[in-house]
């Protein structure tokens, strides 16, 4: 009802001035920005009052306020904006182009990526303020906003390849930004070498979709076009849709390659939030969505795995999340779990991918919230364990009830943005998956179960930490404040009283019309009562010991992780230390040395073979020449005597010459 | 009128005799008046010919002549001053040092 009537006057706006089709042009504008930023900074941070901050912060609010202007495009009513690209460059058949693609789903991507980012960059002033690298800290943010940006207005996988590389390095460096510390390189490197492992797939899925359309172009939407014509190859089809699972599996850490987001929390405390929670985790959702076509004309079974991926997932992370006491892993594994959401909304077929994508949406706010929140606490009291907390709601107010509003969100508790988007999720599962519907509900309560245990255990009881903590500084509260405000507010965009504007937005082939089925929602609401009242009653009052102790086998197997980060370890990672890098070392030693020695050998022989070829013959013939007219001087000196008079008549006698030549010639 | 080719003759003689003094002499001085002996029979040649051939181009020449043997046994005199001043001889047999 709100959307028609915002419909209609925008409609009539958009027709007088033209404003929105003409930002819509320029979207390329709001990737460029950061990435113009981010050499201003390097170069000049420094000398900047602000220490370069100043660069990525209005970089970021123009985006931002770009980026809602294309937004506003679609609120009237606008189309997709997909114009011809720029020549790259061409292999063959092969025509490279890259260009924008611009629909719902990247106008809304667009918004969510700036606004957390600028909530980032303005909040990092504080957190990170007197910190080394600073400088260099926002250079990096900088450039991975450009990347995620251009991952999400690319119009062809080559150019969303390259933003999500340099995404990756981009993690790696933030991740291990203090790396004085050893424990925080190696959750670099391991964050970087597993999500390579899903790139690898990504890459193949690329090759098999450029083979699929007959190696003639790499952009998306022609992508579509060929493999829902006739001729594409089924077979070729549902490889790719599972190669670019794969890479979805690495970028957003599902199941089996989940392992690293963890471990990524050793990174700033922002970056956690723009990075391993907002934004690059979920280009790996984006990705299934962006390419959504590959998937429908895949083999069903291809979205059956998808869905039995994202059930483990959420499930085994919402686990997890429950027995952590480091409230940064608390969240991350939340955001596990939250990821594998999405990834569920989107295996149920293209009635999911706006419920998948509006979880995201929301998410994206709620998760950074509490995210800046632990940060803000962590700052506090300088330590990242919930049981150096407690009883921090009175010294610090606005994180209170910021983290509070951003807990209950993610708990679903109506009408904030996570009852929103997870009612929908589950509509669409009760409708298209039974099973998933329960896997999704349970989740639900444990949700709502490990939040209520954060917000226990950190702001209720007594304060147990050293020193007296205090509450941050307004540029750390100011985007708190904000990203709360916008986790209540932004779930009403998908109401479906309100009209389920999203939907108009986000969809797959037609509009979506949200439905609501009033038991569900009451169900989801029970849900996270339950899991509210579970936690509430366990973790009340201050415990020295973990009521979830009490199932001792479970306990241990969940501070393990389910024993896969071990597994990995000794299947994979020390074998190759142990076993294939000596092998490694041996052929470098043996063959590698062998060959450049063997190199070097025959080079040495030539050279002094033509070393003596140099001095016997070149030297002999330039010292004969020298050696010769050294002789012909000599004996040619004795003509001049120093007598002016002989001179003279040598002279004389050469003008009496010439002239009886000339005589006789004439 | 005199004649050209008794003028003539009468310059080549005294070309020859200059030529016999730059060679023959040993006093540098005396080589310096045989060099003006030879320039002289050239003016004589060039007066000569510009008479015969009425035309004025040859005595102005001379003229022009006459001035450069001036500078020119101005500098030759002061190379002979300096030669005097070091060797003590005008002699130009010794005046050899600039050999192999």
């Amino acid at each position: 009802m709100v959307a028609a009537v915002v419909t209609a006057i925008a409609a009539a706006e958009a027709e007088t001035t033209g404003v929105a089709t003409g930002a819509i042009q320029y979207a390329w504008v709001i990737a460029l920005l950061p990435f113009i930023a981010a050499p201003l900074i390097l170069f000049f941070g420094k000398r900047t009052p602000g220490q370069g901050a100043v660069f990525g912060i209005a970089a970021l609010g123009a985006g931002f306020v770009m980026a809602l202007a294309v937004l506003f495009h679609f609120v009237t009513g606008g189309g997709t904006y997909a114009p011809e690209g720029i020549e790259w460059f061409e292999i063959g058949p092969l025509h490279l182009e890259v260009g924008q693609y611009v629909d719902g789903l990247t106008a809304v991507m667009l918004v969510v990526v700036t606004a957390v980012s600028l909530a980032v960059h303005v909040y990092s002033l504080g957190y990170m303020h007197g910190d080394v690298r600073f400088t260099w800290f926002y250079v990096v943010l900088s450039l991975f906003t450009g990347a995620m940006l251009t991952v999400v207005i690319a119009d062809n996988l080559l150019l969303l390849l390259v933003g999500w590389e340099i995404m990756g390095v981009c993690s790696y460096l933030l991740i291990g930004h203090w790396y004085e510390e050893h424990e925080n390189s190696s959750a670099a490197i391991k964050a970087f070498i597993t999500t390579r492992i899903g790139d690898v797939p990504f890459l193949f899925g690329i090759f098999a979709l450029i083979f699929a359309t007959g190696f003639t172009t790499t952009n998306i939407a022609e992508i579509g076009e060929s493999i829902a014509g006739p001729e594409a190859s089924s077979a070729l089809v549902t490889a790719a849709a599972l190669l670019l699972f794969g890479g979805a599996i690495g970028k957003s850490a599902q199941f089996p390659l989940h392992v690293w987001l963890p471990d990524a929390m050793a990174g700033p405390t922002p970056v956690s939030a723009l990075i391993h929670a907002a934004t690059m985790v979920a280009a790996g959702v984006y990705l299934v969505g962006r390419m959504f076509e590959v998937f429908v004309h895949a083999d069903p079974f291809v979205l059956t795995i998808v869905s039995v991926i994202a059930a483990i997932t959420t499930l085994g992370a919402a686990f997890l999340a429950l027995v952590q006491d480091d409230i940064k892993r608390v969240l991350a594994y939340s955001t596990l779990s939250q990821l594998a959401y999405m990834v569920a909304g989107l295996s149920l077929g293209p009635e999911g991918v706006t419920a998948g994508f509006f979880h995201l949406f929301t998410h994206a706010f709620f998760k950074a919230l509490l995210f800046l929140g632990a940060g803000s606490l962590i700052h506090a009291v300088h330590s990242n364990n919930m049981s150096d907390m407690g009883g921090l709601k009175d010294e610090m107010p606005v994180t209170f009830w910021t983290f509070l509003i951003g807990s209950a969100a993610l708990a679903g508790v109506f009408p904030l943005a996570g009852f929103w988007s997870k009612d929908e999720l589950l509509v669409g599962a009760w409708e298209h998956n039974q099973w998933l519907f329960f896997v999704l509900l349970a989740v639900a309560v444990m949700t709502a179960f490990y939040m209520t245990r954060c917000v226990l255990l950190t702001f209720f009881g007594r304060y147990v930490g050293e020193g007296h903590p205090h509450e941050s500084p307004p540029v750390m509260t100011g985007p708190l404040v904000g990203l709360a405000g916008a986790s209540v507010v932004v779930g009403f965009l998908g109401a479906p009283q309100l009209g389920a504007v999203f939907g108009d937005w986000v969809y797959f082939e037609h509009p979506h019309d949200a439905d609501f089925v009033f038991w569900v929602a009451v169900v989801g609401t029970l849900a996270a009562a339950a899991g509210i009242l579970g936690g509430y009653r366990l973790y009340r009052e201050r415990r020295e010991r973990d009521p979830l102790m009490a199932f001792p086998r479970a306990w241990n197997v969940l501070q393990h992780r389910y024993y896969i980060d071990d597994a990995y370890m000794r299947g994979i990672v020390y074998p190759i230390r142990d076993r294939a890098s000596a092998g490694v070392n041996w052929t470098n030693q043996h063959v590698l040395d062998g060959a450049v020695n063997g190199a070097a050998w025959v080079t040495r022989g030539l050279a002094t073979f033509i070393s003596w070829i140099d001095r016997t013959f070149v030297d002999g013939v330039v010292n004969a020449v020298g050696g010769l007219t050294g002789a012909t001087g000599g004996l040619l000196k004795y003509l001049q005597t120093g007598n002016v008079q002989w001179y003279a008549v040598l002279l004389f006698a050469g003008v009496v010459v010439l002239t009886i030549v000339f005589v006789q010639i004439a | 009128m005199i004649r050209l080719p008794f003028v003539l003759l009468f310059s080549a003689f005294l070309f020859s005799a200059g030529v016999y003094g730059v060679l023959a002499r040993r006093n540098a001085v005396m080589v310096l008046m045989a060099i003006e002996l030879m320039l002289n029979a050239v003016n004589v040649n060039l007066v000569a010919f510009s008479s015969s051939l009425h035309d004025v181009g040859g005595q102005i020449f001379a003229l022009f002549v006459i001035a450069v043997a001036a500078a020119e046994v101005g500098i030759g005199l002061a190379i002979v001053i300096l030669l005097f001043r070091n060797r003590a001889s005008i002699n130009v047999d010794e005046v050899n040092l600039l050999k192999w």
